[in-house]
């Protein structure tokens, strides 16, 4: 299909959305390289770090390409400041203790693998394609995710109050994924991508089937915060980068 | 070569003449080359060296993760970062297969862990240097990991089933990582003047220490003699450190980088390098805990463990909830 020249930017823009979600998912779950609570663990959280960061080159690749500067994937990982990065700000918030990045993960996850059945059916082919091959592996991220809060839902009382805990501090920061910003709609009437409204509901039933297993509440929705893909972030962001970016800012040009 | 001074609890080699006759039994099956299995029996210092030897040698590939995971945040690039994330994955997954091994042998892996912990057991020498710049990463696949597989080639013929059954799977990882360490070099030596002295640098502080990670010259010790008996050592430190570094030397070359030792030279009676004095007083140092991430690398490996001891208790809970459930409606 031939791109309307209108839905560059937009189009960038969403792609943008897409991948600097893995990116900066992908940087905090890395953290936890060589500290997680059980070796098992620890290499899983970072296999799924790895899977987000090769959706990451496959999403900002082709932002790049749509937003046509002479870019690359790196380009725009490393050398975009605050303003300019568009995932939404459940993704940044700091790992906490396990319960934090288990409860942040269920959340994310879920919402991915809606948003990625949904676009693997776009109008546009190398967007499908990139959101099919992403969404076979976050199915078993998902997987992964139900079973932690199955277990620490019901494990012990520890565990479950730090569960909850972290749940109910980060529900505030889901309301964002399901926001429809200005320039979205033009590419949803050209099928270019979802309309993410409508999947709000769909991801409450599948939160709370899960949360349900654990007998444990699903949060009320109450007030949401927002303003990731706008470049208005939370301050965590700016020391994620300052360390993410130290290489390509300290030594500009040099190839790696 | 993660395992370095194992001690072997005997304190001279016997003849097979002075054996019972299963340890000579056992002892002749070794020499005909025939492999040790988990139920076959054996003798109890055999056992308890092996476990000294495969959880060492688990421990340093879980400490050896530290250094090298505190720069996935810091990769320069997408692909580095992939291919950082993986390979220190892949080092976990080392260590899982040499747990597993090691308990074949009657210990769990918490007792391990407890070992470590507590300082009663060791990790190689190597992990506790710092990693200071990027150019220590390609640095530590390149020296380290290529030191590592020197060892472990030759492991992977030794006399113990399970723990030789791993190395096969380590080394086949081991060199795509020594490969691609050397590939990230290769990218900072074609690289501006700073990249070039940034790779210098780290060939400066890790080729010592890269040299020591094969052990002392092992003389007289009866722990390796007894060590190459039992066939779970194969080749002395000095025949492999020569071989390491016969291999080392035109890698360097190309990488237009200047080894740190004026006494190196090619020998051509001896067909090998020779290379200058070790200063073996530091690799002791090192080992009884004075090195300069000691302290660090430890104390990390307990943090995480005590941090993440909710969550085991969790996980174990809730495994015993679910029996409980599946039994009580059967």
């Amino acid at each position: 299909m031939e791109l309307d020249k209108k839905l560059n930017q937009p189009l960038a823009e969403y792609l943008k959305h897409l991948g600097d979600n893995t990116l900066i998912l992908a940087q905090r779950l890395s953290e936890w390289c060589g500290h997680g609570p059980v070796l098992e663990e620890d290499l899983a959280i970072t296999n799924v770090a790895l899977d987000l960061i090769g959706q990451t080159r496959l999403w900002l690749g082709l932002a790049a390409d749509i937003d046509d500067t002479g870019g690359d994937a790196d380009s725009l990982a490393y050398q975009r400041d605050v303003l300019d990065f568009r995932n939404a700000l459940l993704v940044e918030l700091p790992n906490g203790d396990f319960a934090t990045t288990a409860a942040r993960q269920f959340l994310f996850d879920h919402w991915q693998l809606l948003a990625l059945a949904e676009l693997s059916r776009s109008s546009l082919q190398p967007l499908a394609d990139i959101a099919a091959k992403s969404h076979k592996e976050v199915r078993y991220h998902t997987d992964r995710s139900d079973q932690w809060v199955r277990i620490l839902g019901d494990g012990t009382p520890v565990s479950r109050e730090r569960f909850e805990t972290a749940l109910n501090a980060l529900w505030s920061y889901t309301g964002e994924l399901f926001e429809v910003k200005q320039g979205d709609q033009a590419l949803i009437d050209a099928g270019i991508i979802t309309d993410m409204s409508l999947l709000h509901r769909q991801w409450r039933d599948d939160i709370t089937s899960v949360l349900d297993q654990a007998s444990l509440a699903t949060p009320p929705d109450e007030y949401m915060q927002r303003g990731g893909r706008d470049g208005m972030h939370s301050e965590h962001l700016g020391y994620l980068l300052a360390e993410m970016q130290f290489l390509q800012r300290a030594y500009p040009g040099a190839e790696w | 070569m993660y395992a370095q001074m194992v001690k072997t609890g005997v304190d001279k080699l016997q003849s097979l003449d002075e054996m019972s006759a299963r340890e000579r039994a056992f002892q002749e099956r070794i020499d005909a080359d025939k492999r040790i299995e988990p139920k076959d029996w054996m003798p109890d210092s055999y056992r308890k060296t092996l476990i000294r030897q495969i959880s060492q040698h688990a421990h340093s590939e879980i400490v050896g993760m530290l250094p090298e995971g505190n720069w996935i945040t810091r990769a320069p690039t997408l692909k580095r970062k992939a291919i950082l994330m993986a390979k220190v994955q892949d080092e976990g997954g080392h260590g899982l297969y040499l747990y597993s091994a090691a308990e074949t042998l009657g210990i769990t892996r918490d007792q391990m862990f407890e070992a470590l912990h507590s300082g009663r057991a060791k990790y190689s020498s190597i992990f506790n240097y710092p990693a200071l710049t990027w150019a220590d990463i390609g640095t530590i696949g390149w020296l380290v990991d290529g030191a590592a597989i020197m060892n472990q080639v030759p492991l992977q013929r030794c006399s113990y089933g399970p723990y030789a059954r791993a190395m096969v799977r380590v080394c086949k990882e081991e060199s795509f990582h020594q490969r691609q360490g050397y590939d990230s070099l290769l990218a900072l030596s074609r690289g501006t003047d700073e990249q070039k002295r940034m790779a210098q640098d780290a060939l400066n502080r890790w080729w010592w220490p890269s040299l020591m990670m094969f052990g002392p010259p092992d003389g007289e010790s009866v722990h390796s003699a007894q060590s190459m008996r039992w066939k779970i050592k194969l080749f002395s430190n000095d025949e492999l450190r020569q071989r390491f570094i016969d291999l080392s030397v035109p890698q360097a070359e190309v990488l237009g980088l200047k080894i740190p030792d004026k006494d190196l030279k090619w020998n051509d009676e001896r067909g090998h390098y020779d290379f200058g004095e070790i200063d073996w007083s530091e690799l002791y140092e090192v080992v009884k805990g004075n090195g300069p991430c000691n302290r660090e690398r430890l104390s990390e490996r307990i943090r995480a463990w005590n941090e993440g001891s909710w969550v085991r208790d969790a996980a174990l809970a809730h495994a015993e909830k679910n029996i409980h459930r599946a039994s009580a409606n059967n």
